[in-house]
């Protein structure tokens, strides 16, 4: 069986798998999209409370990470493997600088005692308390893929210095990437949603 | 010719299996998992029926029968049902059909079986830890699922995890029926079962996801508050249940699809003609897999959703009943004028037709905005899905085993013995579901432990009705087992099937063919 029949099937599957990751948050943004029909005023009154700044950096540094993912991807089929290594761990330390500002924005709303269940987050209106389960459900659900990516890069570019992913089989590289750019698609959209639109 | 059997792999004796990527391997690991789940299923439910014998107390306490059910269901649906054709017939025999040598995926197709059993494994613990059996009933409504003190997280948990399982094998099944098809295996000179199989593979891609975000969010719910679902926090518990019913709806689909592709397997090997109306099968598969994905709604017709949903979600629901028509009117036109063997394997599968008829006919009145009034969460809800599961689904997999065994395992059972299983089934199946329509047009709710004794009669029927079928059930498996060991030695192609797992020879060898097939003819094309 040739090696190229194989690369067929693992970019069909890989497709197959980011389509049913696409559902996973689909089904979260149904929840968004309903709750924040049936409290427009407070959603747009709670995300005003988000810390905007963290949120447009965060912004920047994980569409740079996609930037810096494709250029690795491109080196490699270059045959500069030594560049492209120098992108993809680039990539992955945008990714834990992505986590690093996430856990300063979310210890700081904790800090203000705004968690799930908390007795001050409770007092607040129904609504908000809705909105701040969306926020940290979905950032929560999205920065554990995030996470994920980063194992998933580090463990490709550890196959890449033992030459086992090199310009002639560079599927395993392209692959996480596609995860890595979804990962950063679900975001575009959560940005705006959570931090924008007040 | 070595079998599959005698293989040498890097592993010996039971490593030889439990870490073998051979897909007819990992299908056999499925079919004893399975089966195992389903005499547990099937033994959960004739202790319920025993203590409805009588009303009032018999002999367990009201908060075990609530338990009973929730675990028959949840072992029933998602651990024998849903993954039942799939993971057993399709692992052995989709690669088989479509004259490849394996899967695509074969390593993340032995992963799937892990995962199935690490999330099985997590579902049947939830049983002995924390605050004890769940009693939710299988669908974790909430917000009662966020409030009892029973271990709901870890069981919600074991069905999240399952779930992944399925989305492997599904990415498996499209990919490898994309990919794999041998030369001149062309989409219409696809058996149908592939068809039933690769619809279904869709569906469990798409929707598995969403119900894995609604079990997320209500284990979030358990552990830390967030307040989603949570009607004290803003929450909305009927959202829950659309999300729950986007996935749980079709994964009926998933339950039913691939058991229609058998059907259209074993009806024109035994009328000794080809199918009646290939395409118009195998297109009505995925009209079903299409439609059947935007009907959830009718589950909750008396939920409080708006008028207008509930009308819309009705007529979609009459809609799908069209092509299951189409597939029933194609069976019944291939057997005119057929020269019929009336072999098991289609005993079961007319079974399969006339219950699955019964089936889909009472969903009808379900499906009626009017009547679903009167008959949500009756009885008549309870007899209606077991027509449609057992009658359709399970009778579907013992039409599958009866068809495949003497494949699969290189033996054939003793042929008498299936037509007196069959009897006491199909007598035990309706004694002890028919009533149930009865019950439910009278009134009687479901899931309840007592009952008034107007009803008595019927529950009474009802229960010696399962004494009936599981007798069946014990003659018709004691017969395979014994066939197992004892039977005699298959033929390559006993039943004279024109599909590419009948060239082979029984069992199939190690990578099924020793050169990949050239296809140049249709599945069903016999020769005169």
């Amino acid at each position: 069986m040739g090696n190229h029949k194989n690369e067929a099937y693992s970019r069909l599957g890989m497709w197959l798998f980011l389509l049913s990751e696409i559902l996973l948050f689909g089904g979260l943004f149904i929840l968004y999209s309903v709750y924040r029909f049936q409290n427009a005023q407070i959603f747009h009154l709670a995300a005003e409370a988000l810390n905007r700044p963290i949120g447009t950096i965060n912004t920047i540094v994980l569409l740079t990470s996609s930037l810096t993912m494709a250029l690795s991807i491109y080196f490699l089929k270059m045959e500069k493997p030594r560049r492209s290594l120098f992108f993809l761990f680039s990539t992955v330390a945008l990714g834990v600088l992505f986590l690093i500002n996430k856990s300063v924005e979310w210890s700081i709303k904790f800090h203000h005692g705004v968690y799930p269940n908390a007795p001050r987050l409770l007092e607040r209106e129904r609504g908000e308390i809705l909105f701040y389960g969306l926020y940290y459900s979905m950032t929560g659900l999205h920065a554990l893929h995030v996470l994920v990516g980063i194992g998933i890069l580090s463990g490709v570019g550890l196959w890449m210095m033992r030459g086992r992913i090199h310009h002639k089989h560079v599927l395993p590289l392209e692959n996480s990437g596609l995860y890595w750019h979804l990962v950063d698609i679900i975001w575009v959209f959560l940005f705006p949603l959570f931090y924008l639109i007040t | 010719m070595s079998s599959f059997y005698e293989e040498r792999g890097r592993f010996k004796g039971i490593f030889g299996w439990i870490f073998s990527t051979d897909h007819k391997r990992i299908g056999l690991l499925y079919l004893l998992a399975i089966l195992s789940f389903y005499a547990v299923g099937v033994f959960l439910g004739f202790l319920m029926r025993l203590e409805l014998i009588a009303p009032g107390p018999t002999f367990m306490r009201p908060q075990t029968y609530n338990a009973l059910f929730t675990l028959h269901g949840v072992i029933m649906i998602f651990l024998f049902v849903i993954p039942g054709i799939p993971a057993i017939f399709g692992n052995f025999f989709l690669p088989i059909q479509i004259g490849a040598k394996d899967v695509a995926f074969p390593r993340i197709n032995l992963l799937s079986w892990w995962i199935y059993m690490a999330g099985a494994a997590l579902a049947i613990l939830s049983l002995f830890t924390g605050g004890g059996p769940i009693d939710t009933g299988w669908t974790f409504y909430v917000p009662y699922s966020l409030r009892t003190p029973v271990n709901v997280s870890l069981a919600v948990l074991g069905v999240f995890i399952l779930g992944f399982s399925s989305i492997l094998t599904g990415i498996n099944f499209v990919t490898t029926t994309h990919q794999l098809r041998a030369p001149g295996m062309t989409w219409f000179r696809l058996p149908l079962f592939v068809w039933g199989i690769y619809a279904t593979a869709w569906i469990q891609i798409l929707v598995t996801p969403v119900v894995g975000i609604t079990l997320l969010l209500t284990l979030m719910e358990r552990l830390v508050g967030v307040g989603i679902f949570d009607p004290a926090k803003g929450g909305d518990p009927l959202l829950y249940q659309h999300l729950f019913w986007i996935y749980s709806h079709p994964a009926v689909y998933i339950m039913i699809l691939p058991a229609m592709g058998i059907i259209s397997e074993i009806i024109p090997v035994f009328a000794r003609r080809t199918i009646f109306g290939y395409k118009a099968i195998a297109f009505s598969s995925l009209a079903i897999a299409i439609v059947g994905s935007f009907v959830w709604g009718h589950h909750m017709f008396v939920s409080g959703q708006s008028d207008l949903a509930s009308v819309i979600f009705s007529l979609l629901t009459f809609l799908v009943a069209v092509p299951s028509g189409v597939k029933v009117f194609n069976w019944v036109s291939t057997l005119y004028k057929g020269s019929i063997e009336v072999a098991p394997p289609l005993l079961f599968s007319l079974t399969f037709i006339f219950l699955f008829s019964i089936g889909g006919l009472t969903g009808l009145f379900q499906g009626a905005l009017a009547t679903d009034v009167h008959l949500h969460d009756t009885y008549w809800v309870v007899g209606h899905f077991h027509y449609v599961i057992f009658g359709g689904t399970a009778f579907a997999i013992f039409g599958a085993l009866h068809y495949w065994f003497p494949k699969m395992f290189g033996r054939m059972y003793h042929k008498k013995i299936p037509y007196l299983a069959w009897a006491l089934l199909f007598v035990g199946f309706n004694t002890l579901y028919f009533p149930m329509l009865l019950l439910g047009w009278e009134g009687m709710p479901r899931r309840y432990f007592d009952y008034l004794p107007q009803f008595h009669t019927l529950q009474f029927v009802s229960t010696v009705g399962s004494w009936i079928l599981i007798a069946g059930l014990i003659l018709m498996f004691g017969n395979l087992i014994h066939a197992l060991f004892k039977g005699q030695k298959a033929e390559d192609n006993p039943w004279g099937g024109a599909t590419l797992e009948w060239q082979i020879s029984s069992p199939p060898p190690t990578e099924n063919f020793y050169e990949i097939p050239r296809v140049e003819r249709g599945p069903y094309e016999y020769s005169k």
